[in-house]
């Protein structure tokens, strides 16, 4: 089989494709914990991928549903007790909910203030989870967040052991790749395509877009919601900053380096961008000054990011015969 | 808690004011910048942080606040006329989210060069000493400093009114926020009249940081949280207006130093939850034009 058979085999696949090279990334990484960071963090920037690349709306609240993830899965375990697996699900239903309400406020803005609402509405939920400290532990954060081993037929699924903990949360980004993957290849997923072409023709089309920029924002919302919950499992603590705006600025970058608005690109600009944070952290105290700086430089010379540059390189050649890759 | 009396809420009152004219100047100067580029300048808060280090830094090195209140914003301004002129012109035309998300990792690196410059831990700010002391206002006595701030807000308002009304400048500017199209037509250089006015609104963001400087902590994250709240008063007072900047940011003062007073664990929050109420009601803000928000 030629190379470009494979290329297009693997973009007709998207999802196996994809499922199948993050089995394999862990041993690509140094160490396994990077792995996994990566792992949830692309799921977060895919969540964050599908309002901002595919509906083109540029939310800066995207934490919010993270660090609601995050809390409420480690609520329900610290104070209430829960299984981990029954606080995946409190931690996914409560952003869920969080993303109804804030989407509900910003939707009724559009372009640069959907932007200023979301980021305003986020520090709300910052605020209000920063002064809740008797459930959230305040400033220092949520701790003590232990999950209990499950014996699976004499298969023990302990997160102490972190290649257990990898594939258990590659489980869990499966089936939301999987999900995400059928939502934007739907009719719907045309939809909020065709919004971020052109607003005001979807709407003479027909079709209801303001119900559209809800729905497709509470999904969002969701699949940033279960990359918080994997994460308090990951972490065994919620810090408070993951609820803070330039969290939700790291979703940006992040898709913008692998390029937004495809499939995979937002697990490619996570990677690189917690990898190079691994290598440069270790070089310099300057982290943040050379974020802004890669950052700038991908906004002016660079607009379509890693992935998003291979993608178009391939289609414009025509090795690339699928058209959604 | 101490008893509420007619006077402390006086009092409280006017602090609101004097905390609500540094929002009213830095969402004019945001206002100033999106009404004429429709750029909405992410690293608003970070040139805040500049202007009030570089003030605290000038004061220290003349011994002069006055100087000071001169020279840093003219400085901070100076950097923003250099980031519109090599970072945000680039992309022009490009989509209104570029500018957006260029000034965000501007932020960044102005974050992160005054932490080398100054250091991590921040500059120690004082009061000047011809602003010390308290006046009585009847009700009670106010820090001399902050009635400075009012005054010092009411003349900066007031010059910029009659610079955007009465001078030939300022018709050009207003003419360009309308139709720049137009306005290239009839022979202006607007590029040139966008990179002033994005110059002019990074100093007032400068001058807004020299003048909150001595009444809070100088660090390089102040203007992160600054960035958010001057988010709230531009959509409360509504984008591109200059009489809404103004009062939706005493506005938001008072309702922040009110709660701080009755409430002070949800202090934070309230302006936000004026702001999503606002967003209910009426959603392009108090002066904005309805359909404006596209």
């Amino acid at each position: 089989m030629s190379l470009e058979n494979l290329v297009n085999l693997g973009a007709r696949y998207r999802v196996a494709s994809v499922l199948l090279f993050l089995l394999a990334f862990p041993w690509l990484m140094p160490y396994e914990a990077l792995a996994v960071n990566i792992l949830i963090f692309g799921l977060f920037a895919v969540g964050f991928n599908l309002v901002f690349g595919y509906t083109g709306m540029l939310s800066f609240g995207h934490a919010s549903f993270l660090g609601v993830g995050s809390y409420l899965t480690g609520i329900a375990m610290v104070h209430f007790g829960l299984h981990w697996l029954a606080a995946i699900v409190v931690g996914v239903l409560a952003s869920l909910l969080a993303g109804l309400v804030v989407g509900y406020l910003a939707i009724r803005t559009r372009g640069i203030y959907f932007s200023m609402v979301t980021l305003a509405l986020g520090q709300v939920i910052y605020y209000l989870f920063y002064k809740a400290e008797r459930w959230t532990g305040g400033e220092n954060g949520l701790r003590g967040i232990k999950a209990e081993v499950i014996d699976l037929f004499g298969f023990r699924i302990d997160f102490l052991n972190p290649m257990t903990k990898y594939y258990v949360i590659w489980f869990f980004v499966a089936l939301a790749m999987w999900l995400v993957s059928r939502i934007l290849a739907s009719p719907f997923g045309a939809v909020i395509e065709a919004i971020r072409e052109n607003e005001k023709r979807t709407a003479a089309c027909g079709y209801d877009v303001a119900r559209a920029k809800l729905l497709i924002f509470v999904i969002s919302a969701g699949v940033c919601g279960l990359a918080g919950s994997l994460r308090a499992l990951h972490l065994s603590v919620v810090p408070v900053d993951s609820l803070h705006y330039l969290q939700s600025g790291q979703a940006v970058m992040m898709c913008l380096l692998g390029g937004m608005g495809t499939f995979f690109g937002p697990f490619v600009g996570a990677g690189v961008f917690l990898y190079l944070e691994d290598v440069v952290t270790t070089l310099t105290k300057y982290w943040m000054g050379a974020v802004g700086l890669l950052f700038m430089a991908l906004v002016l010379f660079f607009p379509r990011g890693i992935w998003g540059t291979l993608v178009h390189q391939l289609q414009r050649r025509g090795l690339l015969q699928v058209e959604r890759p | 808690m101490s008893e509420i009396t007619p006077s402390l809420l006086m009092l409280q009152l006017v602090t609101g004011i004097a905390l609500g004219t540094v929002y009213a100047l830095l969402a004019i100067g945001l206002s100033l910048i999106f009404g004429m580029l429709n750029v909405v300048n992410f690293a608003h808060g970070a040139f805040f942080m500049v202007g009030a280090f570089l003030g605290v830094y000038f004061l220290g090195l003349t011994g002069n606040f006055w100087l000071a209140l001169v020279i840093a914003p003219l400085v901070t301004g100076g950097i923003g006329l250099f980031a519109e002129r090599f970072l945000v012109r680039p992309l022009y035309g490009r989509g209104i989210d570029y500018p957006l998300l260029l000034t965000f990792g501007l932020s960044y690196v102005l974050i992160d060069v005054v932490r080398a410059t100054f250091g991590i831990e921040g500059l120690p700010s004082s009061t000047p000493a011809a602003l010390r002391g308290a006046v009585n206002l009847g009700f009670g006595h106010f820090p001399l400093y902050r009635l400075f701030l009012i005054a010092a807000t009411a003349v900066v308002v007031l010059a910029l009114w009659l610079f955007l009304e009465k001078t030939r400048y300022g018709l050009i500017i207003r003419a360009g926020s309308r139709d720049a199209e137009i306005v290239r037509v009839l022979g202006v250089d607007i590029t040139r009249v966008w990179w002033l006015v994005f110059g002019l609104g990074t100093a007032i963001a400068g001058l807004s940081g020299v003048l909150a400087a001595p009444t809070r902590a100088v660090n390089p994250e102040m203007g992160i949280p600054v960035l958010a709240e001057s988010f709230v008063v531009t959509v409360v007072g509504g984008m591109g207006s200059l009489p809404g900047a103004v009062v939706a940011g005493i506005l938001v003062g008072v309702v922040f130093s009110m709660t701080a007073l009755l409430a002070p664990a949800y202090a934070e929050m309230s302006i936000f939850v004026l702001m999503a109420l606002v967003l209910l009601v009426r959603p392009q803000g108090f002066f904005g034009k309805a359909g404006a928000l596209g």
